[in-house]
């Protein structure tokens, strides 16, 4: 077994003992009774109503879930040294750090996987399909990030706050620049153009997280396989960012 | 296998007590109620969009759901409109504030109110009037019997018939016109547009469906 696969392994282990399936399960009956619930307080477009609150439920709980989970395994690794003997093993790094990488991408996919299916007592095979492949190319974003500030930061606390402050920053960043661009005061002023630029300097540097996994797909149908493409692809290339900033900073580890 | 230690009495004591305290705490306080609240100023649809993270469609309803807690009764319409418009920008194909504006917030006993309401739809309906006619049909309905405007009335039937353009639009709807000017009460105008709706397949909510069916059997009775 190449050692990539191994440590993928031993994470999609970790998590299974961990107790992260039970999690994702009483994430779903949460959002299943929150549906019930809103069936009875709806007037109209019960089923809408449904499908767009318990879509946006089950993504944050798949969300929060994967960067808790990656980053106190990954923080838990470090604090028993058993991360310092794995580094002394005559394996490479960049197979140890993807390998982790794509155990917590696979939980990830799992939890994905889980958490669209109910969505299809509510909305058509593609989209829920469309909606699922986003969320689990999302949580592998999410993954990675996690794992990275938990590699840098070395302390849960930071770690999954900056996890965290990333992706509501990648989720809100559009609005943000909205707002911007909208400014009622001076817009002409060199503050308002400051404060513009920054925005959206800012925006350079973030993945576009509010286009992806979106519910109007559930809602409404699937989007153009071209938009959903570049919506994939986005958060493809992010990914491949940060895992090669993660590699990077692994790489100069010392044990 | 590790063996519990055993729990002093008194921590299982304070346990109790203070759970119970908790319970007796909120069992002595009546529940929130928004009835008696006023409706906050609306923010920007940009501001929801930033505290929803992406999440519109959600926002919208869970707008809607907010709206739906408060007493009609010195409700600020002016508020209630921003705030409903808020909901539309968010998700422009949903019905939900069309809905609740021509059916729950436009019957309200007072006029300017009620008034508020319906030029919200009819303002609603000029943006997209090939999606929107069924609440605009609705609201000619109110203006004809419940604010007595005929004029009003009349302008909202011949913007459904001016300004709609798909051939999905029936044409009792497009009609509309001479149908307000017909002398017939409101139940009768009531069931002929439930019936058209329901023919033309539009009401497939079973909330929706028991919304309009409850509202016909109150008219029902106010009439007799």
């Amino acid at each position: 077994m190449p050692p990539a696969t191994g440590f993928a392994r031993l994470v999609l282990i970790e998590a299974r003992r961990g107790g992260l399936p039970w999690l994702a399960a009483a994430c779903l009956a949460a959002g299943l009774g929150l549906a019930a619930f809103l069936s009875q307080v709806a007037l109209i477009e019960t089923r809408e109503l449904q499908l767009a609150i318990v879509a946006a439920w089950l993504r944050a709980c798949a969300v929060f879930l994967v960067a808790a989970f990656v980053a106190t395994r990954t923080l838990r690794e470090i604090d028993d040294k058993a991360l310092e003997l794995l580094l002394a093993l005559p394996l490479g790094r960049p197979a140890q750090y993807l390998g982790r990488l794509a155990g917590c991408a696979l939980c990830g996919a799992a939890l994905a996987a889980a958490f669209a299916l109910p969505l299809l007592l509510w909305a058509a095979p593609g989209a829920v399909l469309a909606w699922g492949f986003s969320l689990a190319c999302e949580t592998a974003l999410v993954a990675a990030v996690a794992l990275f500030f938990a590699m840098t930061l070395v302390q849960p606390v930071p770690a999954i706050a900056a996890t965290a402050g990333l992706y509501l920053l990648g989720r809100s960043i559009a609005a943000l620049q909205a707002l911007a661009a909208g400014s009622p005061a001076g817009e002409d002023s060199l503050a308002a153009h400051l404060a513009r630029a920054a925005v959206g300097a800012v925006g350079f540097l973030l993945p576009r997280l509010d286009e992806a996994t979106r519910s109007e797909w559930l809602l409404y149908g699937a989007p153009p396989a071209a938009a959903y493409a570049a919506v994939i692809a986005s958060l493809v290339l992010y990914l491949g960012v940060v895992a090669a900033a993660g590699l990077f900073d692994f790489a100069r580890k010392e044990v | 296998m590790q063996r519990a230690r055993r729990v002093p009495a008194w921590v299982l004591g304070l346990l109790a007590a203070s759970l119970a305290a908790q319970i007796a705490w909120h069992a002595g306080h009546a529940p929130l109620s928004r009835a008696r609240e006023s409706l906050p100023p609306a923010p920007r649809p940009e501001v929801l969009q930033l505290a929803d993270l992406g999440e519109d469609p959600a926002a919208a309803r869970l707008v809607m759901l907010y709206l739906q807690g408060f007493d009609l009764r010195g409700l600020d319409y002016h508020r209630l409109t921003a705030w409903l418009r808020d909901a539309l920008a968010l998700d422009p194909r949903s019905a939900y504030p069309l809905f609740a504006a021509a059916r729950v917030f436009a019957e309200t006993p007072d006029p300017a109110a009620s008034r508020l309401a319906l030029e919200f739809v009819y303002e609603a309906f000029t943006h997209d009037p090939d999606r929107r006619w069924p609440w605009l049909a609705q609201a000619a309905l109110l203006a004809k019997h419940r604010l007595k405007d005929l004029p009003l009335a009349r302008r909202y039937a011949a913007a459904i018939r001016q300004q709609t353009r798909s051939p999905d639009v029936p044409a009792w709807a497009r009609e509309m016109e001479a149908f307000v000017l017909e002398d017939m009460n409101e139940l009768e105008a009531a069931k002929i547009v439930l019936g058209g709706l329901l023919e033309h397949g539009d009401l497939k909510d079973p909330n929706e469906r028991r919304f309009l069916e409850r509202r016909l059997r109150q008219l029902e009775k106010r009439v007799k």
